[in-house]
């Protein structure tokens, strides 16, 4: 063998190595970190509930996930998974919107892009909604408007507390003023819940912007946050055509908007489960328990209007 | 004050109408020097020239409505406000985040004898002006005085009238800083809660989120050449084709007219406009308001505040086209 031939063999075997490391994150043995790159077991990952064990990168989760990871095995009930998106406005840009439906549907199996139900969370009962980014980036038409106004309605009649997982870039344009108008509906149900002195507690991931930040998710009694999801109203690039300075590095992440006061506390995903628990527990009626056991032997003294206190 | 006494500004579609009316000024002139009578032709042109306009504002495209809505000499909210008054005292500041936003006005107005709260988006009235005004882009202040003005309302029995001009809620550094998202969100929330009657008007341009932060009402109305979107055609057309001079495909697929939003559900009343637009004829316009506005108000005043509350609800409620496939 040449050494020519040798530099070749051991590039092609370097190459095969390279092709079957792809095909195993293809095939989803591996993930590789989108921050830092480095690659590791999806078992590992997964455990982790998918957050980068080398930089703590939490990796986009969907629906069925999150719902894994929040509720108690056997709990969980899911709502209204009959309600279909329509095509009202007959909706038509580069593509037909019934065609980008049922594209994003053969490819996710999604129908629309929340999923919502009841179920326990360390034991305790809660009504939740999740957002899923894969379908049309978690934009908000009809469907969901509808399933979390009547997730919510649901709740308020249950009297469970509300958590809403947002992932969202804002209202479906496709959809045009009936998605705007989610935004009024849902609210108006978070009215009810609210007066009816229930808790709600959204939970922002990333993305949350547009519509979904100028409704329900800035809508919390409490606002829980993932670790650095990006969470605005206007987009990035359209704050910054208004400016001439450049933005801060850290502008609408989860960490400017708690310095700015609009998320109560972040919370790294292996913590969340645990802290949300811990949260509506808190807000549970406190029923005052004697600490110590009082027979009822004890003679009662009964008054009656004659008898005045000692 | 409604700038009845300038010249007009053209829109590209009235051109021909322009041309039209050009004319008929150069056959006077001529008619006038040559000592000839030609009021036969000068009444034929006329008639041309009204059955011209009112076939260019019959069958406006959606992208010309949206030029119409966003004309610099259509009337504001304060034009209609001063024009439909007989008392108006305006009042400032959210009490919180220590300014005044000028985009989205507000006070308290005597409407025909009753004291009322109104409030409305702001778009200057020249150049300066609309600087000062920030286009009528609103800040999270402006919302949250807006709030504030609202729970005044309620706590005196006052009605809310609310006037919509916007092309969006203000993008910036700042207002981003401040919550504009909160600051809608909470509004969207609070006038579901507030027991007084609210009528909400789109004057001109209704954009998106900015728009529905002081839009959530008993009765919404839309002039005839209002628009309302959830995007702003130029936004949409850059997302969605790839390409902003799409504007117009855009405008015309959101499907923002009145007569749009009437089929859909979301609009309740559409408000004819002269021939022209709202700014051919300012008096006239707000006459057709203030008695729409007017109407309203008496048969929701009828209603108990927990009617008025809970048919509110239902009128969102209902909002949405979805379908329910058998289980
Ligand atoms: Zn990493």
């Amino acid at each position: 063998m040449s050494l020519f031939d040798w530099f070749a063999n051991r590039r092609k075997s370097g190459a095969t190595q390279k092709d079957r490391q792809e095909r195993e994150i293809a095939d989803g043995l591996w993930s590789k970190c989108p921050q830092c790159g480095v690659l590791t077991y999806t078992k590992d990952l997964r455990h982790n509930q998918m957050v980068c064990l080398e930089c703590g990168h939490h990796l986009r989760i969907f629906g069925d996930e999150r719902v894994r990871q929040l509720i108690d095995q056997g709990t969980w009930r899911s709502l209204d998974d009959h309600i279909r998106p329509t095509d009202p406005l007959n909706f038509r840009d580069r593509k037909s919107y019934g065609d980008r439906l049922r594209e994003t549907h053969d490819k996710t199996g999604l129908t629309d892009a929340v999923l919502t139900g009841l179920g326990q969370l360390e034991g305790l009962p809660v009504a939740l909604g999740v957002m899923d980014f894969r379908f049309m980036g978690g934009s908000m038409g009809s469907v969901v408007g509808e399933k979390l106004t009547r997730l919510i309605e649901r709740a308020t009649r249950e009297r469970l507390p509300v958590i809403i997982v947002c992932a969202s870039g804002g209202a479906r344009m496709q959809e045009g003023m009936l998605s705007l108008m989610q935004m009024a509906k849902i609210s108006a149900a978070l009215e009810r819940h609210r007066e009816a002195r229930l808790l709600y507690i959204p939970v922002l991931t990333h993305p949350t912007t547009g519509g979904v930040t100028a409704s329900f998710a800035m809508l919390g009694d409490i606002i829980v946050a993932e670790p650095k999801a990006t969470i605005g109203f206007a987009g990035r690039r359209v704050v910054e055509q208004t400016l001439r300075e450049k933005l801060p590095d850290d502008f609408q992440t989860s960490e400017y908007l708690l310095e700015h006061g609009f998320v109560d506390t972040i919370v790294p995903r292996p913590q969340l489960k645990k802290t949300l628990a811990q949260l509506i527990s808190l807000h549970q009626p406190y029923h005052h328990t004697p600490a110590f056991h009082v027979p009822d032997t004890l003679p009662i003294k009964t008054m009656t209007p004659e008898m005045t206190p000692e | 004050m409604l700038n009845t006494d300038r010249k007009p500004l053209l829109l590209d579609f009235e051109k021909p109408l322009a041309d039209l009316e050009n004319r008929i000024a150069q056959v006077r002139e001529l008619a006038e020097e040559n000592e000839v009578d030609v009021s036969d032709q000068i009444r034929d042109l006329e008639a041309r020239a009204t059955q011209l306009r009112q076939e260019i504002f019959q069958n406006l495209t959606p992208a010309q409505r949206l030029q119409v809505a966003r004309h610099p000499r259509r009337p504001s909210t304060l034009d209609y406000i001063q024009a439909m008054t007989d008392e108006w005292i305006e009042l400032h500041g959210d009490r919180m985040t220590g300014t005044d936003d000028k985009a989205l006005v507000g006070g308290i107005a005597r409407l025909e004898g009753r004291p009322v709260v109104m409030l409305g988006h702001q778009k200057g009235r020249d150049t300066k002006d609309n600087v000062a005004r920030n286009f009528g882009m609103a800040s999270p202040g402006g919302y949250r005085k807006a709030m504030r003005l609202m729970d005044h309302a309620n706590r005196f029995g006052m009605p809310i009238l609310t006037f919509i001009d916007t092309p969006g809620a203000y993008a910036g550094l700042e207002a981003e800083r401040l919550g504009q998202g909160e600051a809608i969100a909470f509004n969207l929330r609070e006038m579901f809660r507030l027991e007084v009657p609210i009528i909400c008007t789109v004057i001109g341009e209704g954009g998106s989120g900015g728009a529905l932060g002081i839009g959530v009402g008993d009765r919404l109305m839309m002039f005839e050449h209002s628009v309302y979107t959830v995007a702003s055609p130029e936004a949409c057309a850059a997302i969605l084709w790839k390409d902003a001079s799409k504007a117009p495909q855009a405008a015309e697929a959101l499907k923002i007219t009145a007569q749009d939003l009437k089929n859909l559900g979301i609009l309740d009343q559409i408000l004819p406009e002269p021939i022209g637009g709202a700014h051919a004829d300012p008096l006239q316009t707000t006459e057709i308001l203030k008695t729409a506005l007017l109407e309203n108000l008496e048969e929701l005043t009828k209603l108990t505040h927990a009617q008025r509350r809970e048919l509110r609800y239902q009128k969102f409620r209902r909002i949405g086209m979805y379908t329910e496939v058998p289980a």
